[in-house]
């Protein structure tokens, strides 16, 4: 049985616990087993975005001391974005310890890279009957490649997937970004949620727990929702797990 | 314009707010309804030039190999051009900064008493603010590409490096043209460009002196490769008595056989074309016993901080062949256009370069608007890794060491002190979740957008009791 270590990531540890808690049901379901590494803090990722490198290389190496050490097969985290700054950014960030910064990278994975192209599963066990709309998140698209592990994971479960019109464009979120430029976040994230409408898919799925509080952030504010819920995919996976 | 003695350039469009900062204009363009009109037509004619441009995935490792050979030795190639260059009877000025590429331009057309000047659209002649120059000194200048022209009747600079007056709408294109041909046009892209043509063709034939860029020179030929869509830069190039042309230093390339590879790139990733209505390709001036073509041609090579790029994390912005793609499928450029930007070139490659040509004096507040989608990255015909330059120079802006950049600084660096302890993480967490999400400075956020408050516990504090 491989052994998982989980990668929570800060979002999900603070403000979506029951993610987590879905990431971790939806790899013991693959067969895996999930420890959790409770020193691991955050990847630093906001710090780099925020142009402040130094301050981003101090949290990478604390979560290069976290997650070097044996143990385990593989990190897994239900985050394309955190997943990039460990894989893309940290041989850059760690020049000194780059060797040990590719070696961790190597085994470190977004969770439905991990399911599908790791494990080789598609299909683990969930049955849903609904209908759902996906958007490519950037950094799991464009730093770490993914592509169609999600829809075949969502495929499998039965559900359905209504493609959306350019499900790879941007949602806006972006960091510090949607912070910073807030007019062009929102405009996007009401781009994003049209073409996810326009679908009639009930779920708006995607893996990146930052662009989901983007998206349904602005779809509570504008009121009645016409657009699909948005959903991270381990939480839509694990709806459809039989209960324990 | 720039550090180095640019020119002031006018700022007519109402979404350049002068003195704002990017984020203002953003804010602006996204509420300017017009302009969000004329974008929808962007958008419709750019997803078709990204779709053909996907037809050459190979061609993007050879294009991207050629332009770093380029780069390695880049001294050595300028050398061998203008060789062969000289050898052709082709006069060659270098000009280290855009002051000094004005004075060699404006030398060449008072030596020969020249009194109008048609140009071709080139970005170029833009950086060092070429147009305002000549006017200042007495010279009639005319933009003969036709967005250019639009854009030059109109007061404005070019919004976008391929297709210079895609911010306007037709009925606007109408009231400019209009007021130019002192009668009423009517709003019909046929009879708008009917009425440029030959508006335009009296001009060429007026002009003393032809102005253009250049997209690729050859090293091994001496020969200069230009690409428009409306003929007008053959006019330019042919017509009037002296031909100048003002190219970049990263324009050269090895050899004449590379333009076969570099060519279709720029055309499909610039408007999705096979291969543009005309490629000029320029040996030299008139030779005894030829019809046309300039009695006298020069082609200054442009510097502008250039040469401090290489060797350095930003030397592949030299690789830049303009193409324009990495402007159409940016989620910001697409939303709010090029004037926003405020600065010559716009978009993903607009915000690494305006700040690095202009050793930070401008846009320093550029890489900070993006999202880092990386879209640009994934576009680029020429693998220019441009979402890791616009992420790198938030960090490396000169201009970044004041004081909100200070106190920045001291802020993620305490963040960092506590984080990379699981104590610091955990106190720091217990705290921030002890407020339900009530955290001072989140009104750019909540204005447009609910905040989910931070969960009552933690995983972790979930995990230990459950495995504790």
């Amino acid at each position: 049985m491989p052994k998982v270590a989980l990668f929570v990531t800060c979002v999900a540890d603070q403000v979506f616990p029951d993610t987590a808690a879905a990431t971790v049901r939806v790899l013991e379901a693959a067969g895996a087993e999930v420890v959790f590494p409770d020193e691991q803090t955050c990847c630093g990722q906001p710090a780099l975005t925020a142009g402040e490198p130094d301050a981003a290389a101090r949290l990478a190496r604390h979560h290069l001391d976290v997650f070097d050490g044996g143990g385990f097969d593989a990190i897994v985290a239900p985050s394309g974005s955190c997943v990039a700054m460990v894989c893309h950014h940290y041989p850059h960030l760690l020049g000194d310890r780059r060797t040990d910064a590719e070696r961790m990278a190597a085994r470190t994975f977004e969770l439905t890279q991990y399911l599908v192209d790791e494990l080789g599963v598609d299909d683990i066990g969930a049955r849903l009957d609904t209908t759902v709309t996906v958007h490519d998140a950037c950094h799991g698209l464009r730093n770490l490649g993914l592509g169609t592990q999600t829809r075949r994971l969502i495929e499998a479960t039965g559900a359905r997937v209504l493609e959306m019109t350019e499900p790879d464009t941007c949602c806006g979120f972006g960091g510090v970004f949607s912070f910073g430029f807030p007019e062009v976040a929102t405009r996007l994230a009401d781009a994003k949620l049209g073409h996810a409408a326009t679908t009639t898919a009930r779920y708006l799925v995607t893996g990146d727990l930052a662009c989901l509080m983007h998206l349904a952030g602005r779809r509570a504010k504008i009121g009645p929702p016409t657009a699909p819920e948005p959903v991270h995919i381990a939480d839509l996976l694990a709806s459809g797990l039989p209960a324990r | 314009m720039t550090a180095d003695g640019g020119h002031h350039v006018p700022r007519g469009h109402a979404i350049v707010t002068p003195g704002a900062d990017f984020h203002d204009r953003t804010a602006v363009a996204v509420g300017d309804p017009v302009l969000q009109q004329a974008l929808h037509n962007l958008d419709r004619r750019l997803r078709t030039a990204g779709e053909a441009a996907d037809a050459h995935p190979d061609w993007k490792d050879r294009a991207a190999e050629i332009r770093r050979e380029t780069l390695r030795d880049l001294d050595g190639w300028l050398d061998r051009l203008e060789r062969a260059l000289t050898a052709r009877g082709v006069h060659v000025h270098r000009a280290a900064s855009p002051a000094e590429a004005r004075r060699v331009v404006l030398g060449i057309a008072r030596e020969h008493g020249v009194k109008t000047v048609v140009k071709s659209k080139s970005m170029a002649t833009e950086e060092i603010d070429l147009g305002n120059a000549l006017e200042d000194a007495g010279i009639a200048r005319v933009e003969t590409d036709l967005g250019e022209y639009i854009v030059q009747l109109a007061g404005e600079r070019p919004s976008h490096m391929i297709t210079p007056a895609i911010h306007k709408t037709l009925p606007q294109i109408r009231d400019v043209l209009a007021r130019e041909a002192h009668s009423d046009l009517a709003v019909d892209r046929e009879a708008l460009t009917a009425w440029a043509r030959g508006r335009l063709r009296g001009e060429f034939l007026r002009a003393d002196l032809g102005v253009t860029g250049v997209n690729f020179a050859a090293a091994d030929t001496g020969t200069l490769v230009l690409v428009t869509n409306e003929g007008n830069g053959r006019f330019c190039t042919t017509v009037p008595r002296v031909h100048v042309a003002v190219m970049p230093i990263e324009k050269v390339i090895p050899r004449l056989a590379d333009v076969g590879v570099l060519l279709p790139l720029l055309t499909s990733h610039a408007t999705g074309q096979a291969l543009s209505n005309y490629v000029t390709i320029i040996s030299g001036p008139r030779r005894e016993g030829e019809t046309d073509g300039p009695e006298e041609l020069h082609v200054v090579f442009l510097d502008n901080r250039r040469r401090t790029l290489l060797h350095t994390q930003y030397e592949e912005m030299l690789a830049c062949i303009r193409c324009g793609a990495c402007l159409n499928v940016c989620p910001v450029y697409r939303n709010v256009s090029g004037h926003a930007y405020d600065s010559v070139y716009s978009g993903p490659m607009g915000k690494v370069l305006t700040p690095l040509l202009s050793g930070g004096a401008e846009g320093a507040d550029l890489p900070y608007g993006s999202s880092l989608c990386h879209a640009c990255s994934d576009a680029c015909p020429v693998k220019i890794p441009l979402g890791d330059m616009i992420l790198a120079l938030r960090a490396d802006v000169p201009a970044a060491a004041s004081a909100p950049r200070r106190r920045r600084r001291i802020f993620w660096s305490l963040w960092a002190r506590a984080w990379s302890s699981p104590r610091g993480y955990r106190v720091s967490t217990r705290l921030g979740r002890a407020s339900r999400g009530r955290v001072p400075g989140l009104r750019a956020w909540t204005a447009t957008r609910e905040l989910p408050r931070p969960a009552r516990e933690s995983f972790r504090d979930r995990w230990a009791r459950e495995h504790g």
